[in-house]
């Protein structure tokens, strides 16, 4: 069905540790994983599984880490892939950095863990707050906690403890959107998307049963409310907390939030956003020279809101040389290890215009390699605003002591995916 | 490994920290006995210390299972962590060291009734994994237990422990009753448990596919569902890849499973959500396409789809893989959703592959503008394999979409104009496929191909220059020049370029005669005399006895119209499609590979096909009626009739899971070929005397000589298949000597209690073309038989005996005849239940007598049953899916030629064969006397017993009674 081992190799290839579930493939076949890497890669054929006779690799790169599952039936890849990435999240909450000097450092607790979180190939719990109930990384600390029954992992809530206590109880609740855009070289908008995450830090006592209201314009038209200011959703994923089936039904986000920090729901909206941080830039080469670069940015948003630590990533010829720059606000700076001038613009106005303009030359014996044509990218981040509009309407929350809390919304909108393709 | 070891204690040895690295310090010489001594050292602390250095050793691949006595001693301690140490050495030496493990079994059977709940679960979980024979027996009892632990979490593990002990000794596992047991975990009332128990089943039923353990009704089906709400994410895949399994009874109950599942599509675990969609996927098929519902399922599949390409690099690969087959399957559900696919830089090459592929699937004249945009921003990347596809896919689009192929062109041409060199060669190749589908069109960009002839030095590059040269001879003017350029360096070329160019010249020298015979004679004497293979030598002689014989048919064979090239290329095979569609999310979704291809040992395990409409036609509610009447319409991607007859052809070699199928690449030049040999080879063949012709029929390579190298092959063409091909690929003819129609032992159909003392026992047989009714008449009576005299009612094949019963002499008591009575399909027709039943009547001079038998319908197969693979194509095409039947044929030891062999002497010929990774399928036709046509498609795969035979006919009453006759045939 899945794996029937798991590996984690350094960067040569080599096993650090390892755990084998089914016992149908043989340990040993790990070591073709590094040649075959290798070749694929010679090949410019990369690929996330590889074969080596009847044994298939499904793989993933953490760091200077790979973390491999082997196989020789017809596994679920796409559990393999979520399962790996959960090994990473679940490391990585354990030794905060996974890399291969942690893996060393805590293997005993590694061994532990490969144990837990898989049994016979099947994923089994694998939320890491749960697992640190019963799974800690001092051997002292658990010789206390060894007569306790891990009810948690078995139960329908499977992500929350019971008997949490806090002596202020309150949400803070983020609704952070991540502007996808992709401009074509002749300015044109090719494809834009929001991403939106609605994540939660949750600071409440007991089993509190929580409700989270926001202007869905499907939930208004079922209710048969005024359609103005809401927000069409395309796509919502939640967390394993929330209960679908009631949202499939009646569009109501119900759910017992899990402790501390979790990501509630992300959403994608298809509108075609303006682009918030507008970029013009005319790039000329002149072959043995120089290379002159301009660039516009405009601010589209609202006067009122300001757009924070803002970065022009423009490419630049990796045989580049000597750069002049010259910003009416902001500084520019060349990162040659990266090919890149990084114009920064700490804080940007909605409205206002701004312009770099950058000077290089270019040696007289060009580099004969034809270079990939990267596009300008921008980050950035305006807080206090959503593009889409989206708003927490309510959320309510009822536990049975009654206690009252206090929900906080914070808003923001950030760059995601934000390329804009040049000519040159 | 242990220089890690050692290097990591340097380092480690300046920290002040202290980790678990500090345990891979001891693995000095000798310390294995500094080891022995601390673990039997009376201080826990020390022990574990001990322990945890064993374990550190052992990570670092240094053998210390001669420690396997004294870590198992440590065993026995109430300290979780030291007890998990000890487990896991354990689970890593335990096989290497079968007598020792069984020390091991006493502490497990305590362990397993520890109060803890963590300790008996781990327990049952590690004895699991310790897979030695020997003890296995011992642990049934303590999992017993397990499985009906008062805790949740020890069951669910013991759950998972009967999959691990089933696969060490399946027989102890079913003896014990554990899968039982597992069956009722099913109704368990936790949800973890259940999805364990889900998990446990579907891995054994899995490796043993004849258990029907997984036996799905109804109820288990509701029971599952209500776990789903319920479980971890993990577990709701092992729930959803289950109910994938199942078949619902009708449309009904397809929709309220659908829409149990649907709310899946919002879980932030991608791998929940192809789960999902598997189960939506195959279950729609069921679903009637008027009902309002369908329509909301459709809608309601691409959103989650579209947002598998914000995750992970790795999963979204895994998708665009499933998204490439839904497409194919169901193009309508993403047909507005391009935009998604358009490739970003920082895309991982496999994803900008793959994303390539899909946007050239769902190109349309509604998004060309910007597909063409796109792909030529892609074309003047650095990337070389992916520049290549994108020029590849611009070429495409001009065939899939008319309207674009003037843009198409032109965007080509400035990419020739970039002088980039794999850029120019990869569009001379779309180019001339381009001038395959719209010929006479585009032929102004000839002058501009050739400025470029002399940067081509890829051989598919250089044979598509050839082909259009040898094309357009007549309007290029130099094209004897160009030609002769190429000839210089003949024996150098490679083969695809050499058939290319022999083609070419003959071209040429037809269209103009006068200036290119010398070149001609040439061209033909390097690829005769000079020449080692054998493809081109039989080619070069083809076209010289036609050349010399008769030119006048050379020109009509060589300069034939081409048969124009399809569309669509490098679609799935329907059947594979479907059996894919059936798992997704899995590595064969990945590879577009039948698990069969890749697994091992998964022979016998059933290919997995969509359920058809068929089912819900025959329910009684009125709607459903109406359902399997719309359903009939053809699935939407039906490839070309050239594709299938390809594929029947086995001319498409290439794998189908290349990441870039060769497009109609190259097609012209075996265009060329095809005619030839149709038109040509006939009168070549017929011409005794020739000593040639007798050397082409017999020539394997003929078949591979239409054209260069296989991964050139055409990926699709529709040429008309004339006789003489037919002949070439006659496999019935070709295989070997037909054996004669099987025909059954005789059985007892008249017993002699029930006839005054005649037996009569007989059976059928069709011989030269005559079905004959053979029987053995014997007296059992004291007295003498006499005229005797038969008679049939009226059966379903209008079958009557041709002439009188010749019983001549009087049967006299004791004695036996044998009697052939020659039976003809004229009778009065009706029809008969069963459908092979016959009513005989017999008389003599005592009374008259009635019996019924049963013929094989086999008897019915007439000799000119052999259809035309054309027309087979369109038939199996025009009948609609659900007039498919399936069945199996189990312990069939034949090879597929033996078989098809064997079918041959029942009239059941074999049309095409083509073998897919290891499987023959082989497609066959027989004809009834009464006109019917079957046709069917057999799966036979090497070292496999159990054959997969598919069967169409229009006349789906009589499947069974085929089915019966493969059986039969073929087990005799």
């Amino acid at each position: 069905m899945s794996a029937s081992a798991i590996f984690v190799l350094d960067l040569k290839g080599k096993v650090l540790i390892c755990r084998n579930y089914k016992g149908d493939v043989d340990m040993s076949e790990i070591d073709h994983f590094m040649p075959l890497l290798m070749q694929h890669e010679e090949e410019g054929l990369l690929c996330p599984v590889m074969s080596h006779g009847s044994v298939h690799f499904m793989w993933i790169k953490h760091s200077n880490l790979y973390l491999v599952a082997t196989t020789n039936k017809n596994s679920n890849a796409s559990l393999v892939y979520a399962f790996l990435y959960k090994l990473v999240e679940v490391f990585t909450e354990y030794f905060k950095e996974l890399e291969e000097e942690s893996i060393q450092d805590n293997f005993v607790v590694v061994y532990e863990l490969l144990d837990e979180l898989m049994d016979f190939g099947f994923p089994q719990t694998t939320d890491s707050k749960i697992l640190q109930e019963y799974i800690t990384q001092e051997g002292a600390k658990l010789e206390v906690a060894k007569s306790k029954v891990p009810t948690t992992v078995t139960n329908a809530v499977s992500w929350r403890s019971e008997g949490i206590k806090y002596k202020k109880n309150e949400v803070f609740i983020d609704v952070i959107e991540s502007i996808n855009v992709l401009v074509n070289a002749n300015g044109s908008v090719m494809s834009s998307d929001i991403v939106g995450s609605i994540k939660l830090k949750t600071m409440l006592s007991g089993m509190p049963e929580l409700r989270l209201g926001l202007n869905d314009r499907v939930l208004f038209g079922l209710t048969g409310r005024d359609k103005g200011k809401t927000v069409m959703m395309e796509d919502v994923k939640f967390h394993q907390c929330v209960r679908l089936s009631r949202f499939e039904s009646d569009r109501t986000i119900s759910f017992i939030p899990p402790d501390g920090e979790s990501e509630l729901m992300s959403y994608r909206i298809n509108t075609h956003v303006k682009p918030l941080i507008w970029i013009e830039s005319v790039i000329e080469k002149f072959s043995h020279s120089r290379v002159e670069i301009m660039v516009k940015a405009k601010g589209q948003f609202k006067k009122q809101s300001v757009a924070n630590n803002v970065e022009v990533r423009v490419p630049v010829p990796s045989d580049a040389d000597s750069p002049k720059f010259k910003t009416s606000t902001g500084n520019a700076k060349y990162v040659p290890e990266k090919n890149l001038v990084v114009w920064t613009i700490k804080s940007f106005p909605g409205g206002k215009e701004f312009l770099m303009r950058a000077h290089f030359g270019l040696p007289s014996v060009e580099n004969e390699e034809a270079e990939s044509k990267p596009p300008i990218t921008v980050k950035f981040e305006i807080p206090y605003f959503t593009v889409s509009g989206i708003q927490v309407r309510y959320m309510k929350i009822i536990e049975k002591s009654g206690y009252q809390a206090l929900p906080w919304v914070r808003y923001i909108t950030q760059s995601g995916d934000y390329q804009l393709r040049t000519n040159v | 490994m242990q220089e890690w070891a050692n290097q990591l204690c340097e380092n480690r040895q300046f920290g002040s920290k202290m980790t678990d690295s500090k345990y891979f310090t001891t693995t000095k010489k000798g310390e294995i006995f500094e080891l022995k001594a601390e673990l039997n050292s009376d201080k826990k602390e020390k022990k574990k210390e001990a322990v945890k250095k064993v374990i550190a050793s052992m990570t670092v691949g240094k053998d210390v299972s001669a420690l396997f006595p004294d870590v198992v001693n440590c065993m026995q301690t109430d300290n979780l962590e030291l007890k998990k140490l000890v487990y896991l050495y354990l689970m890593n030496y335990a096989k290497s060291q079968p007598d020792m493990a069984i020390m091991a079994v006493n502490t497990f059977v305590k362990d397993c009734e520890d109060p803890n709940p963590l300790i008996r679960a781990l327990a049952v979980r590690t004895m699991g994994c310790i897979r030695v024979d020997k003890i296995t027996e011992y642990l049934c009892e303590p999992l017993r237990k397990c499985l009906k632990d008062e805790d949740p979490y020890v069951r669910k593990t013991a759950a998972v422990c009967v999959a691990k002990l089933h696969d060490i000794n399946a027989q102890l596992v079913e003896d014990q009753g554990f899968l039982d047991t597992l069956k009722d975990l099913i109704s368990d009332s936790n949800p973890m448990v259940v999805a364990n128990a889900v998990a446990a089943l579907s891995e054994i039923a899995e490796s043993h596919p004849n258990s029907n353990l997984m036996d799905l009704n109804p109820q288990t089906i509701n029971k599952l569902l209500t776990a789903l709400n319920e479980c971890t994410e993990w577990g709701q895949i092992f729930i959803l890849d289950c109910l994938a399994n199942y078949t619902p009874r009708d449309d009904r109950e397809s929709q309220s499973i659908c829409e149990r599942v649907t709310p899946r599509l919002s879980h932030a675990n991608s791998a929940v959500v192809l789960s999902a969609v598997k189960v939506l996927m195959k279950f729609m098929e069921m679903l009637p396409k008027d009902l309002d519902y369908y329509g909301t399922l459709l809608k309601k599949l691409a959103p989650p789809l579209v947002t598998l390409l914000s995750a992970e690099p790795e999963l979204q690969y895994v998708a665009l893989r499933n998204i490439n087959l839904i497409v194919q399957r169901r193009p309508e559900i993403l047909k507005h959703e391009m935009k998604v696919f358009f490739v970003k830089y920082n895309d991982p090459i496999y994803v900008k592959l793959e994303k390539l592929d899909i946007m050239i699937r769902l190109a349309s004249q509604a998004n060309i503008a910007q597909v063409l945009a796109e792909l030529k921003e892609y074309a003047t990347e650095v990337d070389v394999d992916f520049v290549r596809k994108a020029v590849r896919a611009i070429g495409r689009c001009a065939i899939k979409v008319e309207q674009s192929a003037e843009r198409c062109v032109s965007t080509l041409l400035d990419l020739i104009q970039t002088k980039v060199n794999y850029v120019v060669q990869e569009a001379i190749v779309v180019i001339k496929d381009i001038f395959r589908k719209y010929p006479n069109k585009y032929e102004s960009v000839i002058a501009t191909l050739c400025e470029n002839l002399d940067s081509l030095d890829e051989p598919e590059a250089r044979a598509a220059m050839i082909w259009i040269v040898g094309e357009y001879a007549e309007r290029i003017d130099n094209a004897d020049e160009l030609l002769e350029s190429f000839l210089e360096g003949f024996h150098d070329e490679s083969t695809q370029v050499q058939l290319q160019l022999l083609t070419a010249i003959v071209k040429l020298f037809l269209k103009k005669p006068t200036e290119t015979q010398e070149l001609v004679q040439q061209v033909l004497s390097l690829a005769t005399q000079d020449s080692d293979n054998p493809d081109l030598r039989d080619r070069g002689y083809i076209y010289w006895r036609l050349l010399s014989t008769d030119p006048v048919a050379a020109k009509e064979v060589v300069l034939a119209e081409k048969p124009l090239i399809s569309e669509e290329t490098d679609l799935i095979e329907p059947t594979l499609l479907e059996e894919l569609i059936c798992h997704i999310g899995t590595l064969a979704s990945v590879y577009h590979k039948p698990p069969s291809a890749f697994v091992e040992g998964s022979r016998g395990v059933q290919h997995k096909r969509l359920p058809g409409s068929t089912e819900s036609g025959e329910s009684e509610s009125p709607d459903t009626a109406s359902a399997a009447a719309v359903s009939d319409a053809p699935p939407a991607v039906i490839p070309s009739q050239g594709d299938l007859l390809g594929d029947l052809l086995n001319l498409d070699l290439t794998p189908p899971t290349t990441a870039g199928p060769p497009p109609p690449a190259s097609s012209g030049m075996q265009m060329g070929a095809m005619d030839l040999l149709g038109g040509g080879l006939d009168s070549l063949m017929g011409d005794e005397s020739e000593p040639l012709g007798g050397d082409l029929g017999g020539s394997p390579a003929i078949g591979a000589g239409f054209g260069a190298p296989p991964a050139a092959m055409p990926a699709s063409f529709s040429a008309p298949v004339s006789g003489g091909l037919d002949d070439l690929f006659d496999l019935g003819g070709g295989v070997g000597m037909p054996m004669g129609a099987y025909s059954a032992p005789k059985t007892v159909w008249l017993p002699a209690l029930k006839a005054k003392g005649l037996e009569i026992s007989g059976t059928f047989a069709r011989r030269s073309g005559v079905i004959q009714m053979e029987m053995t008449l014997t007296n059992k009576a004291m007295s003498v038989m006499t005229d005797f005299a038969i008679q049939f009612n009226r059966n379903s094949f209008g079958l009557a005996p041709a002439g009188p019963l010749q019983v001549l002499t009087p049967l006299s008591p004791n004695q036996s005849i044998e009697v052939t009575l020659p039976l003809n399909t004229v009778g009065p027709v009706m029809k008969m239940e069963p459908l092979n039943n016959l009513q005989v009547a017999v008389k003599n001079n005592i009374d008259v007598f009635y019996f019924s038998c049963q013929y094989p319908i086999s008897m019915l197969f007439v000799e000119d049953g052999k259809m035309e693979r054309q027309v087979f194509l369109a038939t199996w095409k025009d009948i609609p899916n659900d007039s498919e039947a399936q069945f199996q044929i189990k312990d069939c030891h034949l090879s597929s030629d033996a078989a098809s062999n064997k079918l041959q002497g029942s009239n059941i010929f074999t049309i095409a064969k083509r073998t897919v990774d290891g499987q023959d399928m082989l497609y066959q036709s027989m004809k009834l006397t009464n006109g019917i046509w079957v046709l069917t498609e057999m799966r036979v795969q090497a070292g496999n017993p159990v054959y997969t035979v598919s069967l169409k006919c229009r006349a789906a009453e009589v499947s069974q009674w085929v089915f019966q006759s493969y059986e039969a045939v073929l087990k005799n």
